[in-house]
């Protein structure tokens, strides 16, 4: 059965703030959704309340993927779930090394006495990190630290790749990336839809969805999304800005949880 | 202050001691020397750990233990720890030393490697030369009466030139907590030579043992161009006080490199000093501790620069858990006159109960202009970004968590010299981390 991935209604508050006012989202196996919106606006805020940031209370709606409900998991019940979320921010941990911390997420999907043998690990992460042409002493750093911001971005692909994920958030994904950087994050995204697979992708540039063409584009403001369409709305952002989403609406300010 | 000792210390006992093992006269005056000294000095008085309140009177009795011909005779928890030594080891069951073997090839480049007891019978000249020379008598009352009543121990004498690949092992090792258990090491490398040195300070008490202090001093004398690697993993059980001190003199352009695991689960005072003698001497300091239930811990750390162009590194990093304590000093001294020298360091404690304490004061005590010095410390707990991080990649809360202390401890633990040292520290980790 092809995936199947739903927000009914999601509202979620960051210390007693109400950011995400009621998000309804759809998405299918195979295809490819982008969130656009000024800053501000909650795209963020909505990637963590799906993954279950501790700090985002969810105070209404249901995220459901395949029949089952995201919010009553933990945060690391929800990977395994088959939920990804690649980070606007990834975090930097000392000492763990990239491709002890990827090990051990693989197994932490397998059952005790089955954990995937080093070697194939191995094999299967140098396949990985060649296409995303990362230097292969990348495995052997320390998770993200001291990464540039583009080789924060490019380890992210790399672990969606090695995850396997159904459901993908990909936040600003593309900032950060030089231009070559950026075909070969897109072309690592492109290598992973499929039919069990659905991305979300979060993004303030047309350019990214040049190379990751999507089938829905959404627009944020106010913690709503209150705008959506095909790949043309995005084109039309990109040349014309927001104003003309706000006048249509009636939106002075579109940011939420200012005050 | 008086201490009532478990043993009496004096120059009877120690006297008829001394004669007991044979030694030499010289031996049995500093002996008498030291257990003199004891009764006037007072303990040692690291900052803010009160180690006086400590049972520090429970040193035990003098007792004997037979020879052994191999490791495969000690109880195989003792036994796994002096596996695979190939170039030496040396083992000393509580108050005295059952085992001791040297490679021949070695033995013939004119290397010494027994205990120091024999040591002192055997090659009088070259212990009386350096015996009590970097940590004196008189300093205190531990590093007098640990002079009076050491046994075992080490003599580890690395002729000019020599480099020794293999490690040498030492297993300090305690199954009766009423026997003195006071090894002794001295360390002594001649110009150019080179050799890596480890021991393991264990104890196999079991339920409801009495309280045991146990003193423990290291001398090491690095001459001239020599590179000296010491290595040791303590983790004796909670009846046990650990009391050591290791100190280092480095003379010109000579190198040595401290690894230190503190993970007695006891009341701990763990003092390790370089003195950087000699211009260019070079010294470098790896400390791990994980502190849990109440035990209470004072580790310091120390490099005094006297020499121009010395180097020092001290890095500490100490995990604590439950009630414990660890009071973490760095302590860089530059003297007047060792300039261009260059000392940092750096401690750093993870928190992972509320009741825990940890303090890292850096030290820096400079009295030259013309140097570089640096330090950092902090004191924090379990990042929680971290720690989601590593969730959203579906890995559980414990596994996530610890990751993150391993890989806290993980700059020191990779630098550990020899892989089944470190496979021991790494299972000790895990074993303080999860019990
Ligand atoms: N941890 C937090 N603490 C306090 N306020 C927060 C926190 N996270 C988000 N907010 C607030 O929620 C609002 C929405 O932020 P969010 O990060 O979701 O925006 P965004 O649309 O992703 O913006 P950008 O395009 O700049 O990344 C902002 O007002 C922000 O300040
Ligand atoms: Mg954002």
């Amino acid at each position: 059965m092809a995936t199947q991935f739903k927000i009914d209604g999601l509202k979620a508050a960051i210390e007693g703030k109400d950011i995400l006012k009621g998000i309804n989202l759809e998405i299918k196996g195979g295809e490819v959704h982008a969130i656009m919106g000024p800053n501000g606006t909650g795209k963020s805020t909505l990637a963590s309340a799906l993954m279950g940031h501790p700090k985002y209370e969810v105070t209404d709606g249901e995220v459901i993927l395949d029949g089952e409900n995201l919010l009553e998991m933990g945060v690391d019940e929800r990977a395994r779930a088959g939920l990804f979320l690649g980070m606007q921010y990834p975090s930097e941990i000392s000492g763990v090394t990239n491709s002890d911390f990827l090990r051990s997420a693989i197994n932490a999907r397998r059952e005790e006495g089955k954990e995937i043998s080093l070697i194939k690990f191995i094999r299967q992460m140098e396949g990985k990190m060649k296409e995303l042409e990362m230097n292969p002493e990348f495995a052997h750093r320390y998770l993200n630290e001291g990464f540039s911001g583009g080789e924060k971005k490019r380890n992210e692909i790399l672990q969606m790749m090695m995850l396997d994920p159904k459901i993908v958030v990909l936040d600003e994904i593309d900032s950060g990336l030089d231009i070559d950087a950026l075909k070969i994050v897109a072309n690592g995204v492109n290598a992973m839809r499929s039919e069990d697979r659905g991305f979300l992708i979060i993004t303030h540039y047309q350019r990214l969805l040049n190379y990751i063409k999507p089938d829905f584009v959404h627009v944020m403001m106010q913690g709503r999304i209150v705008k959506s369409g095909g790949p043309e709305l995005a084109e039309r952002l990109e040349n014309e800005g927001y104003d003309w989403v706000k006048d249509e609406l009636g939106i002075v300010d579109e940011t939420v949880g200012q005050v | 202050m008086s201490t009532q000792l478990s043993t009496p210390v004096n120059r009877q006992t120690v006297s008829a001691l001394s004669q007991s093992k044979g030694e030499p006269a010289w031996l049995e005056e500093l002996r008498i020397k030291g257990a003199e000294l004891a009764e006037t000095l007072e303990w040692p008085t690291p900052e803010k750990v009160r180690i006086s309140r400590w049972n520090l009177a429970a040193i035990g009795n003098h007792t004997s233990q037979t020879r052994i011909s191999s490791v495969s005779e000690l109880p195989s928890s003792a036994s796994e720890l002096a596996a695979g030594a190939q170039a030496g080891l040396v083992v000393q069951r509580n108050s005295t030393s059952v085992h001791s073997q040297l490679s021949a090839e070695l033995a013939a480049k004119g290397v010494i490697f027994t205990d120091l007891e024999t040591a002192a019978r055997e090659h009088g000249d070259l212990v009386q030369k350096y015996l009590f020379q970097v940590v004196p008598q008189d300093e205190n009352k531990l590093t007098a009466l640990q002079s009076a009543i050491w046994n075992g121990g080490v003599f580890l004498y690395v002729p000019k030139n020599v480099e020794i690949e293999l490690p040498l092992q030492a297993l300090f090792y305690s199954d009766d907590a009423g026997a003195v258990f006071a090894p002794r090491v001295l360390l002594v490398a001649e110009n150019h030579s080179r050799v890596t040195y480890v021991d393991n300070v264990v104890s196999e008490h079991g339920e409801g043992a009495e309280s045991l202090a146990k003193q423990s001093i290291v001398e090491v004398i690095v001459k001239p161009g020599a590179h000296v690697r010491y290595a040791t993993v303590h983790h004796m059980s909670a009846n046990v006080i650990d009391l050591t001190v290791r100190r280092a003199v480095v003379e010109n352009d000579g190198i040595i490199e401290w690894v230190i695991g503190d993970l007695h689960d006891g009341h701990t005072m763990s003092d390790t000093q370089s003195l950087l003698k000699g211009k260019g001497a070079n010294s470098d300091a790896k400390v791990i501790s994980i502190g849990t239930n109440s035990q209470q811990m004072s580790l310091t750390t120390g490099a005094v620069h006297f020499g121009r162009n010395t180097e020092s590194s001290m890095v500490t990093r100490a995990v604590m858990k439950d009630q414990a304590t660890a009071i973490i000093n760095g302590i860089t001294k530059i003297e007047k006159g060792a300039t261009k020298s260059n000392g940092v360091q750096a401690e750093k404690v993870l928190m992972l109960s509320p009741k825990a304490r940890g303090d890292a004061n850096p030290i820096l005590l400079i009295d030259e202009d013309d140097v570089k010095a640096g330090h950092a410390a902090s004191v924090g707990q379990v990042n929680p970004e971290q720690v989601y991080y590593l969730m959203s990649r579906g890995i559980s809360k414990k596994d996530a968590e610890r990751l993150i202390i391993h890989g806290f401890l993980a700059p020191v633990v990779s630098e550990i010299p020899i892989d089944a040292v470190k496979e021991q520290l790494q299972r000790l980790l895990e074993r303080k981390l999860e019990g």
